[in-house]
């Protein structure tokens, strides 16, 4: 057993002095360290145009920080993953806008198709610019798959919209209530199936989308119709843990071998379902919430994160640029993804509690 | 007397008022669903103002942070907003948005819009205990 400090953050760099991270943490190896790596990941920036060059300025801001902030990590990571809705509406100018701020990481970046990228011309121009819809790749001992989770019925998606224009508004209202629930569907589930045929059981897999794998709360698409479909394909395997954006919010979970954790958005927070009174939700009762949004800062409950990958576990490290940042770590003892300072109730303090 | 009110009803709120014999207190059924169906309306008219990208001017809706009007509480105004330092009113608070994420001018407190705002965002929190002061 080893113990490894490593500073993630240098210090100096372009941000001011207040913002930077001076991270360090102590990581337990006890495993094959040729698997131990980091990678960033940035999620949800909603990047919106108002008319011609005029985009929303605070959406603008959010992602501007996340590169900015992703670009000063020590040691690098190997890689980042945009979590997807780079745009608020699926716009060619959003796209370009979005991908013009993102070309600055200094890193690699593997892209996850989500709803507002997708619904004006179905992911056509996403895909001129970013290539497949889903896929997959090794690194470093771990198994990656991508997958577009945020299809939907055909008869919704092809019957019932006068334009693609349309259709992009409707799904872009997360509350609409003429929206569709998000699927991966039968085709990628065979694909998946297909990829991981090859793939030993004992190989740790990631899996990356952008809604979550898992059932919380159907009338936001905090939810993907196939879910437990997704989830069975996954269930022969070890170690499973699936990144999602979408929620806008700190989400973990532990479904079988699954770890689940979402991703904080650049752009705005949303509510905990539960604060939502007519409706019932299944928010995971491990997810201790971030805690609740000052609209009077703009950044607040924003953020992006970075993960640690050791020996085919994550940890997920949210940096939350208004407030105290959050560590979301897998807990081998217990066999789950636990916060390492507010996971037991009587260490919360009230700005996590949302009702 | 049924009759009265069969008329009164047929004849809209409007002439309702006008027209009301002097009995203060005698109202219907009938009655009673005119009056939840103006109250509807406004739900309704609130809805679309919540949603409506010309509420403000850089196309930002309120329910883009607020779906279903969740993470207002409504029941917990009036209350102390520590970032403006007093207690205030919901509309108030309201209008704080649509001047800053929506980049809007804002609306006078009884502007139809935002009484239909709020009674949207009080309608999606019905069943929710009153709460005065609550953070």
């Amino acid at each position: 057993m080893t113990f490894n400090r490593r500073s993630l953050l240098r210090a100096g760099g372009g941000l001011a002095a207040g913002s930077l991270l001076p991270l360090s943490i102590v990581k337990l190896a006890f495993g094959d360290e040729a698997q131990d790596f980091t990678f960033a990941f940035i999620s949800d920036s909603h990047i919106q145009q108002i008319k011609g060059t005029e985009f929303v300025r605070n959406w603008d801001r959010g992602l501007i920080r996340a590169v900015a902030e992703c670009n000063l990590m020590r040691p690098r990571p190997d890689f980042v993953v945009y979590g997807g809705d780079i745009a608020q509406l699926a716009k060619p100018e959003e796209i370009d806008h979005g991908l013009d701020m993102l070309s600055a990481l200094r890193y690699d970046v593997k892209y996850v198709m989500g709803e507002h990228d997708y619904y004006l011309d179905l992911g056509e121009y996403w895909s001129k610019q970013l290539g497949d819809q889903y896929y997959s790749f090794d690194h470093k001992g771990v198994h990656f798959v991508v997958l577009n989770s945020i299809l939907t019925y055909d008869d919704w998606t092809f019957n019932r919209w006068s334009s693609g224009e349309e259709r992009m508004s409707v799904m872009a209202g997360l509350d609409d209530p003429r929206g569709s629930p998000f699927m991966v569907g039968e085709k990628q589930r065979k694909w998946l199936k297909k990829d991981l045929s090859k793939i030993d059981k004992s190989t740790p897999i990631v899996v990356l989308s952008h809604s979550p794998l898992q059932k919380i709360f159907r009338n936001w698409n905090f939810w993907t119709e196939d879910a437990d479909d997704v989830q069975a394909i996954l269930a022969p395997f070890d170690k499973v843990t699936v990144f999602y954006g979408h929620v806008h919010q700190i989400q973990y979970n532990q479904i079988g071998n699954i770890a689940f954790h979402s991703a904080m958005a650049t752009a705005w927070p949303w509510p905990y379902p539960g604060s939502y009174a007519q409706a019932a939700n299944h928010l995971p009762v491990l997810t201790v919430p971030m805690n609740r949004g000052d609209p009077f800062f703009e950044r607040d409950a924003t953020g992006w994160q970075f993960i640690d990958m050791h020996t085919g576990r994550a940890d997920v490290h949210y940096s939350l640029p208004q407030n105290e940042n959050r560590v979301v770590a897998f807990n081998e003892k217990t066999g789950r993804p636990e916060d390492t300072e507010f996971q037991d109730e009587d260490t919360r303090i009230p700005p996590q509690f949302h009702y | 007397m049924k009759f009265a009110h069969t008329l009164l009803a047929a004849a809209g709120m409007a002439a309702a008022f006008a027209a009301a014999p002097a009995r203060a207190d005698n109202f219907t059924e009938q009655d009673l669903e005119i009056w939840q169906s103006e109250f509807q309306s406004a739900v309704a008219r609130g809805r679309e103002v919540f949603t409506d990208p010309k509420l403000g001017s850089n196309g930002v809706t309120c329910n883009q942070c607020h779906p279903n009007g969740a993470n207002i509480h409504p029941e917990t105004y009036p209350k102390f907003q520590k970032q403006l330092g007093k207690v205030i009113v919901m509309a108030e608070m309201i209008n704080w948005c649509i001047l800053n994420p929506l980049k809007g001018d804002r609306l006078d407190l009884n502007d139809p819009r935002m009484v239909a705002i709020q009674a949207y965002i009080t309608y999606e929190r019905r069943g929710i205990p009153l709460e005065a002061g609550k953070h």
